[in-house]
């Protein structure tokens, strides 16, 4: 029961990654329809931006881990893959948007091989140390919860879920409840209209990379604080199982991804723990099919019909 | 025909007097760049040695090194290279045993002899008879550490192993051959990838079978990931490990979290024999940095290919690859070493312990 809690646990903190690095991918297709290959870069991107700028900026807050100094280098992660997103959509995507959707797709891939390669090449192929950002320990449990209190909960995985769920709130906020959210979904419905209705199409569409970018960027250093070692090709795997993630909630749909994030996270953690780790990959995908097949709209996703 | 004769004469004897060309292939970049960076190293110093006392047959050694950027693949490419444009008379290399099992083929075929210095898989000298290591092989790297578990009184013991080295795979299945066969008890066998870093389910399924001790047979990268998350989930055992530790980003990565940790390697800073000594002084000297294992068997592969030239008396492959399989208690850094009839080294190991961010002598173990 305690084992089956801990890998519950564990599987949360690793599906708000997930989750978190879902939400771009799936806003991207809400607007543009198409899916940003590079997106799973941008995390790698988000942990190097850490990486190069925690000394600094610890050392503005005292030198040593800190929770001040941890926000700053979340922050700033963040605002460098916000102006990444933008510069990628700007150079890359949008000159080919009037092309047909594949030759954005390729461009894309063509993006994510150029900062795998490239960063190989700048911050070199091998593992970094993560700076120690925040002093990740175990939280003593209280005695009083029986047999409960020797479940082990880090500081590093409540920052994790504590961040995701806030960033969540927020993303909500904005899509709900300003006008470039407004924006935003007015664009995901119908793209010429919402241009007739004189909303600014490039600007919001620049404004989605940017958010979704960022959140990439906040997953990054959320994912090393937990596990400090980085390197330029570690987004492929996890930008391949976010995009899981984001079919198997409905991609286009913001909780579903969020969704589809703990999902893919918690299943993760079970099957290694009681089953193979080596299975571990192959059902992931094997969802991705099943969902393809069964229910391409995913879990929360609305079923559309291509309009001919 | 006496022009053409005469000149093509001067070429030959030209070629002769010229330096003895060796070929090293290691990783000096990607992933594994630490183990090559360091065998390098040590290979590099040997050479100097032996061209400042004189060379060998009166001739310099010239090293020639290709970087195979720890990428399956490169190797061969490289060693075919190697032996074909560079005409080098034997090849030093690699530490990665998949790597090493990559080239040895291309050495075997050419009759070129080829040296490693630390692949332990045994797979790789059964390749061919031109194929020799100066490193001791798996079964007895996992037979060691499992002897030193059990005299530790451990009687419970979980294992994680990486399914995609056949490095790790080897280590653990001689491990839990001599610990089964000697009464002790494996509680959980668990498995990652290389590449992975959330190891926090592996570890909580190894927690809950309570295991006085964690056999980690793997390489640096992800075990020091594996032992600083190991210590965040409460699992406060021993981990223990074979030579795939000695890295760079160990000790960067984990911390504090491998304190009381053991492994089992080739050579020790530590050990206070005068060679050993000395080959920390003028390694620190031209590097500025404490030698590691990978740079202790780089060293000593390079002197016993120098060795079993000045024996054979020539370059001729046929002669050279007599000699190297007839080396004899050689006195290396890493120990006493005899090629046996496989072309394994037989030579003891040393256990090491972690603490106050270094490794440390524990005990010295015979074959």
């Amino acid at each position: 029961m305690i084992e089956f809690l801990q890998q519950l646990i564990n599987g949360l903190s690793q599906g708000a990654i997930y989750a978190l690095i879902a939400l771009g991918y799936t806003m991207v297709f809400g607007v543009l329809r198409f899916i940003n290959f590079a997106h799973g870069d941008i995390y790698m991107l988000g942990a190097f931006a850490g990486f190069y700028t925690a000394p600094k900026l610890l050392s503005l807050t005292g030198g040593g881990p800190s929770y001040g100094g941890a926000a700053l280098v979340l922050v700033a992660a963040m605002a460098l893959c916000a102006a990444a997103g933008v510069i990628i959509e700007r150079l890359c995507y949008r000159p080919l948007r009037a092309q047909p959707r594949l030759t954005v797709l390729i461009a894309a891939i063509g993006v994510s091989l150029f900062l795998e390669n490239g960063g190989q090449f700048f911050f070199g192929a091998d593992p970094q140390a993560f700076p120690e950002i925040i002093a990740d320990s175990a939280i003593e449990l209280p005695a009083s919860w029986g047999e409960f209190a020797s479940l082990t909960l880090t500081i590093g995985q409540l920052i994790v879920i504590g961040s995701t769920i806030v960033l969540l709130a927020a993303l909500r906020t904005i899509v709900k409840y300003t006008r470039t959210g407004m924006a935003m979904r007015a664009l995901s419905l119908n793209p010429l209209a919402a241009s007739l209705m004189g909303v600014n199409t490039d600007a919001v569409i620049s404004f989605t990379f940017a958010i979704g970018s960022a959140l990439a960027g906040a997953a990054g250093i959320l994912t090393s604080i937990q596990q400090p070692s980085i390197d330029p090709l570690m987004g492929i795997n996890a930008g391949l199982k976010a995009f899981v993630a984001a079919v198997l909630g409905g991609i286009g749909n913001i909780p579903g991804a969020a969704l589809g994030g703990v999902i893919i996270g918690v299943l993760e953690a079970l099957v290694v723990g009681y089953i193979n780790p080596t299975y571990r990959d192959p059902l992931v995908f094997a969802v991705l099919i099943l969902v393809l097949l069964f229910k391409p709209s995913g879990l929360l996703g609305k079923a559309e019909r291509e309009k001919v | 025909m006496i022009f053409p004769a005469l000149f093509f004469g001067a070429w030959i004897s030209e070629v002769n007097a010229g330096p003895i060309r060796v070929g090293e292939f290691a990783s000096l970049t990607g992933a594994s760049a630490s183990f090559g960076q360091s065998s390098h190293k040590g290979t590099k110093l040997a050479v100097e040695e032996i061209n400042a006392a004189g060379g060998v047959l009166g001739r310099p050694i010239e090293l020639i090194t290709e970087d195979d950027q720890s990428q399956a693949g490169q190797p061969a490419t490289i060693v075919r290279k190697l032996i074909s444009q560079d005409k080098v008379i034997a090849i030093l290399g690699e530490v990665a045993s998949s790597k090493s099992l990559e080239a040895a083929p291309i050495c075997q075929q050419n009759k070129i002899p080829m040296i490693s210095p630390a692949s332990t898989n045994p797979k790789v000298t059964e390749v061919g008879d031109c194929i020799f290591r100066v490193c001791f092989i798996d079964p007895f790297q996992g037979t060691v550490m499992s002897k030193f578990a059990r005299e530790n009184g451990w009687k419970k013991i979980a294992v994680l192993t990486d399914v995609k080295q056949d490095y790790s795979v080897g280590l653990a299945e001689f491990f839990i051959k001599d610990f089964l066969a000697n009464g002790g008890q494996i509680v959980r066998e668990q498995k990652y990838s290389t590449g992975d870093k959330d190891f926090k389910p592996q570890l909580t399924s190894i927690k809950a079978s309570q295991p006085d001790a964690v056999f980690v047979p793997g390489y640096y990268a992800e075990v020091s990931l594996i032992a600083k998350q190991a210590k965040l989930l409460g699992l406060k055992v021993p981990l223990l490990g074979g030579d795939g530790w000695v890295g760079d980003s160990l000790l960067k990565v984990a911390g504090k979290s491998l304190d009381g940790s053991f492994f089992s390697s080739h050579f020790s800073s530590d050990d206070a024999s005068l060679m050993v000594r000395n080959f920390v002084e003028k390694f620190k000297a031209k590097y500025g940095e404490v030698p590691d294992d990978m740079a202790a068997l780089g060293y000593d592969s390079a002197m016993i290919l120098a060795d079993a030239i000045r024996t054979a008396g020539t370059t001729d492959s046929g002669p050279l690859r007599q000699a190297i399989a007839s080396t004899a208690s050689h006195a290396g850094v890493t120990g006493k070493i005899t090629l046996d009839p496989q072309r394994n080294a037989s030579k003891s190991a040393v256990i090491l312990t972690i603490g106050d961010g270094g490794f440390h002598f524990v005990k010295k173990v015979e074959p």
